[in-house]
């Protein structure tokens, strides 16, 4: 175990790196606004995304009271349903969450972990930005254009994406798949920085064995998001031609309305192939970093080493690499041969192995630790038992017989909620209240952040839990009204009313942090720089918040890995990254 | 530490949920209890690692609190631990994906001797067809749709001239025998889903997919779309009957071959002419209507959608209802119509009749309603015309007070709810979206406005 721990071999003297290399703003609008220093475009990422996520939050509103009181609000019709749906799902799924993690957390993280001034590519980290930005601009547009946005449900399945009997149709899926395409263009001008800068930018003794698990996360879900995004984006030029030019790459021979149709020869499980080869990827892409974020929370606040971390690395790369031989799995009855079901399956759940290896380490990491029950470390574990919950019923629906009778039911909301919705936004909150005394200087406030750890985690399992049951009576998605059938009883109805009633209060309780994020900005309790006493870098900065070029004069020099916590026979119970052996800072003394 | 019991109480009350609560599958009526079994099995596999995982994260929360006095122990790894786990989950995943698995090969290996139906699906309904004698189906090709060949049957096919056209959405399966569902879509995806029977498979334009099953139970089941198929996807349902072969088999040869369809003579507008005196008497001489009669204006409307209704007041699907005054009127005027052909006649002679649009009589807000004929539209057509392939009639330029009685008897459920009432369903679940007297009058308007 000593090489990860303490390697004084990797020992060098600090890098002195001259002012004159970092290029400084000179004005507020440099500063600011078009800003190059990564922490301050991460503060944009999180801004847009969590302002457009409380878009996608009115909208789940919307849906739970149709679902909850049906024929009772005059406002949610058939259509507009439909496009809250759609809406809800596209903006979390990718313009909040995979913003939030790897565009937000990415860039104030990456840099400040691995003991680099900045990204390697600051103009171009500036304008991943303002594409992103124009990204969510297009999308809100799209609200607006004749006929709103489009209701073809966030896997935009062609035929129905573009033909009549779906909302939006006409404008609305054009601006949407536009919209994809130019996020995808932003997110990887980021994407391509923050790989090149994780290889390339480290300081000094900081080996890939030694990056906290932070860093690991995001630095995978990126090379993900690199790989996977292509696919995507292709699709959305290739139904962009089929809607404007009537081109026929997933367009059959179709009579719609009575009416047949220009298109002949393409086929709509084609472009099902296409999303879902982005798609389960996509999983991955919010879930790795929050497998990060939630690693070292734990570490942190239970005063202990993350359990088996050469493990933990292992598993975050096996999971990226099988989480693109998988996609399948959505399309078990999608009309594909099903034979590629043995196949998909099979790759599905083995895909579980390293995945429940890591619940395995983090609760082993609580076992015998000195637990903080603070706030972060209340969202870590509310994130583990979501994610346990979640990831078991991702057994169901990846085992292709046990999917059959479940797949397009109320479980599959249920399931995919609790594992890439709930619990990655609990890290995300874990985070936020983790990483906000670095940013601001300033602590959140403990008490409501109780409050709004209580209300999100068992609100959260209020809502989704019963879903599932609903799933197993056979309860379809996407439907506007259930109607009288005769095998949904009744009591369903009640079922409903009471998971709207949890949707409101937890969306409600977002207030609280909302709130809180805004008070402790000017009334929080000064943090210092290292208020949780942790070990990696971005603690140890000479300015809290750090100012830009991070570490002032010089660089850190890493001399161990990120968890250094309650060393027998250290004086405290933690050694930050950059504190050198005994016998290191002898050596470094001698050669001075 | 209160995270701890609170973690307890979730996970206890996780487990008496799923032990008490009345939401669980519906019973099965087919062959494949198998894939209840996989369930079961699943159930329990993750149900013990639910539990045992969760409440040994709640002992350390417990047992590790923070204590002044204390250290965490340090140890980076426990290789031994590490892989016993790792092999524990292993074994645990093979329990759960051998027999899945051994199921899965069961699906896809469907009995020599099973016959093949075929569901069509289109927005926002169901069809069916059966091979007939030669056990054969005919083929079919997009382009061959039309009102007339609506399951887009090969003309020149001979194999499709015995083809049994079902032109319901309810289907008939005997009892206790295999069957292969071939499933096509004419327009976008659908799915075919019966929750009794478990297996379900979308419908994609440009291909036929397959299911295969044995019904088991007799009854009548919900056949619902679960694949999203556009704003009337929640109403698209059907119903699948499942019967002894006798009665199946006479169900069946009540519905007439591909040959017979296109061989049906056209009504004879000279021979409906009197028999519409009968009719004259309450909706006019043009068929214009009679307001105080509360008789709504016939010409102009679909002929189609008349000889439904006629066939509907008939066999009682309509007009049967208690609170369905008036078209408890029609009941005795129907059955002077003595046969199909009578009602083909008469539908023809109204067709010649000249289509005057009826005078507007309703009040409304009609840019309110507009925004709520989006729904409408989408079946009935963004002019009001009526689709005949939507089994959607005209309602521009017709009774408007006529169209609102209706609304409103199919949002009490006066019309809409007897089951051999096809499309009369998703009318009911439609009007729903209409909350007051209010919505029905400003929706009218908005139709007035497109005469």
């Amino acid at each position: 175990m000593s090489y990860v721990a303490h390697d004084a071999s990797a020992f060098a003297p600090p890098a002195e790196v001259r002012e004159v290399e970092l290029y400084h703003p000179k004005t507020w609008l440099g500063k600011y606004v078009f800003s190059q220093d990564a922490k301050v475009i991460a503060i944009q990422y999180a801004i847009t995304a969590i302002s457009i996520g409380v878009v996608a939050l009115v909208f789940s509103w919307l849906i739970r009271l149709q679902l909850g009181f049906p024929n009772t609000f005059s406002f949610i019709d058939p259509s507009n349903y439909l496009q809250f749906v759609t809406q809800h799902g596209m903006i979390m799924v990718i313009y909040l969450l995979t913003a939030l993690f790897l565009g937000a957390f990415g860039n104030y993280l990456i840099p400040l972990m691995i003991g680099a001034r900045d990204m390697v590519f600051p103009y171009v980290n500036m304008l991943s930005y303002w594409v992103y930005l124009v990204a969510v601009l297009l999308l809100v547009a799209s609200f607006f254009v004749p006929g709103g946005a489009t209701g073809a449900g966030w896997t935009l399945y062609p035929p129905q994406a573009i033909l009549q009997g779906t909302p939006g149709e006409s404008w609305g899926i054009i601006l949407m798949l536009v919209s994809l395409a130019v996020f995808i263009i932003g997110f990887t001008m980021g994407g391509l920085n923050y790989v090149v800068t994780v290889l390339q930018a480290r300081t000094r003794g900081m080996t890939l064995m030694r990056l906290p698990l932070t860093v690991w996360g995001i630095f995978m879900a990126t090379i993900l998001a690199l790989l996977a995004f292509p696919a995507l984006f292709v699709s959305a030029i290739m139904m962009i031609l089929d809607r404007t030019l009537g081109t026929s790459f997933f367009m059959p021979a179709i009579v719609s309305m009575g009416q047949k149709l220009e298109y002949a020869g393409g086929s709509p499980v084609l472009f099902q192939h296409l999303f879902w080869f982005f798609g389960h990827p996509e999983v991955y892409i919010v879930a790795l970093p929050a497998f990060g974020i939630v690693s070292d929370l734990l570490s942190v606040h239970a005063r202990k080493n993350i359990f088996g971390y050469r493990m933990m690395v292992w598993a975050i790369v096996a999971i990226g690499g099988l989480s693109f031989i998988v996609w399948a799995h959505h399309m078990y009855v999608s009309g594909m041969n099903p034979y590629f079901g043995f196949f998909f399956a099979t790759t599905t759940l083995i895909i579980a192995v390293p995945t429940a290896i890591k619940v395995y380490n983090w609760v082993l990491t609580l076992w015998r630790g000195n637990i903080h029950l603070n706030v972060p470390m209340l969202f870590a574990i509310g994130f583990i038992f979501t994610f346990i919950n979640g990831g078991l019923t991702g057994l169901f629906l990846g085992n292709v017989t046990v999917d059959v009778p479940l797949s397009d039911t109320m479980f599959v909301v249920a399931h995919f909620h609790m594992v890439m919705a709930i619990a990655p936004v609990l890290a995300v909150f874990g985070a936020i209240y983790h990483w906000y005394p670095k940013i601001t200087g300033r602590m959140l406030d403990d008490t409501l952040g109780k409050v709004h750890f209580w209300f999100t985690f068992v609100g959260s399992y209020a809502i989704y839990y019963p879903m599932h049951y609903l799933g197993f009576l056979g309860v379809p998605r996407r439907y506007y009204a259930i109607g009288g059938t005769d095998f949904i009883p009744e009591s369903v109805q009640s079922m409903n009313a009471g998971i709207t009633i949890a949707a409101l209060i937890v969306g409600a309780a977002q207030m609280v942090f909302f709130y809180n994020l805004v008070r402790s900005y000017f009334k929080g309790k000064p943090s210092g720089g290292n208020p949780w006493e942790a070990t990696t870098l971005e603690w140890q900065t000479p300015h809290t918040p750090p100012t830009h070029g991070n570490f002032g004069r010089e660089l850190p020099v890493v001399y161990r890995w990120a968890y250094d916590f309650s060393v027998p026979g250290a004086p405290q119970d933690f050694i930050p990254q950059n504190v050198p052996p005994p016998e290191a800072a002898t050596g470094a003394r001698d050669r001075a | 530490m209160v995270v701890a019991i609170v973690l307890i109480l979730l996970i206890v009350g996780s487990v008496l949920f799923h032990l008490l609560s009345p939401w669980y599958f519906t019973p099965i009526a087919s062959n494949w209890t198998t894939i209840d079994d996989t369930i079961s099995i699943t159930f329990w596999v993750t149900g013990i690692v639910f539990v045992a995982v969760n409440l040994f994260m709640a002992w350390a929360v417990i047992r590790y609190r923070y204590r002044k006095d204390r250290r965490a122990e340090y140890e980076p790894e426990n290789k031994k631990l590490e892989w016993w786990l790792t092999g524990l989950t292993t074994v645990g995943i093979v329990a759960m994906l051998a027999p899945g698995l051994y199921v899965w090969a069961k699906f896809v290996d469907v009995p020599d001797d099973a016959p093949v139906v075929e569901a069509v699906g289109q927005q926002w309904h169901w069809s069916y067809r059966f091979p007939g004698k030669d056990g054969v189906l005919g083929t079919v090709d997009a382009r061959y749709v039309s009102d007339k060949n609506p399951f887009g049957m090969n003309p020149d096919d001979p194999n499709g001239r015995d083809d049994i056209l079902i032109s319901s959405q309810e289907l008939h399966l005997p009892i206790g025998k295999p069957v292969k569902m071939l499933l096509r879509s004419k327009d976008v995806l659908h799915n075919f889903t019966v929750a009794q029977f478990r297996v379900k498979m979308d419908l994609v334009p440009g291909l036929v997919t397959y299911i295969w099953l044995t019904p088991t139970r007799a009854g009548k089941f919900d056949l619902l779309c679960q694949e999203l198929c556009g704003i009337g996807h929640f109403a698209m349902r059907g119903s699948v009957v499942v019967e002894e072969e006798a009665a199946f088999q006479a169900w069946l040869s009540r519905h007439p071959t591909f040959a017979q369809t296109s061989a049906q003579a056209a009504g004879d507008a000279a021979a409906g002419k009197p028999l519409y005196a009968a009719c004259a008497a309450c909706h006019g001489a043009q068929g214009e209507g009679t307001p105080a009669l509360h008789a709504p204006k016939l010409s102009g409307q679909g002929d189609w959608y008349l000889k439904r209704q006629l066939k509907y007041y008939k066999q009682g699907a309509r007009g049967t209802h208690d609170k369905d005054v008036f078209g408890k009127v029609m009941v005795p005027m129907a059955a002077t119509l003595v046969d199909d052909a009578a009602i083909d006649n008469v539908a023809a002679y109204i067709k010649t009749l000249p289509d005057r649009p009826a005078p507007a009589t309703v009040k409304g807000n009609a840019s309110n309603g507009k925004q709520r004929y989006v729904t409408c539209g989408a079946c009935h057509g963004a002019d009001g015309r009526g689709v005949q392939a939507m089994n959607a009639p005209g309602l521009a330029g017709m009774s408007d007070w006529y169209l609102v009685t209706q609304l409103k008897n199919y949002k009490q459920g006066i019309r809409g709810t007897h089951p051999q009432d096809q499309y009369g369903v998703q009318m009911a679940l439609m009007a729903a979206i209409l909350r007051d007297d209010q919505a029905v009058n400003d929706l009218v308007a908005y139709i007035n406005t497109l005469r």
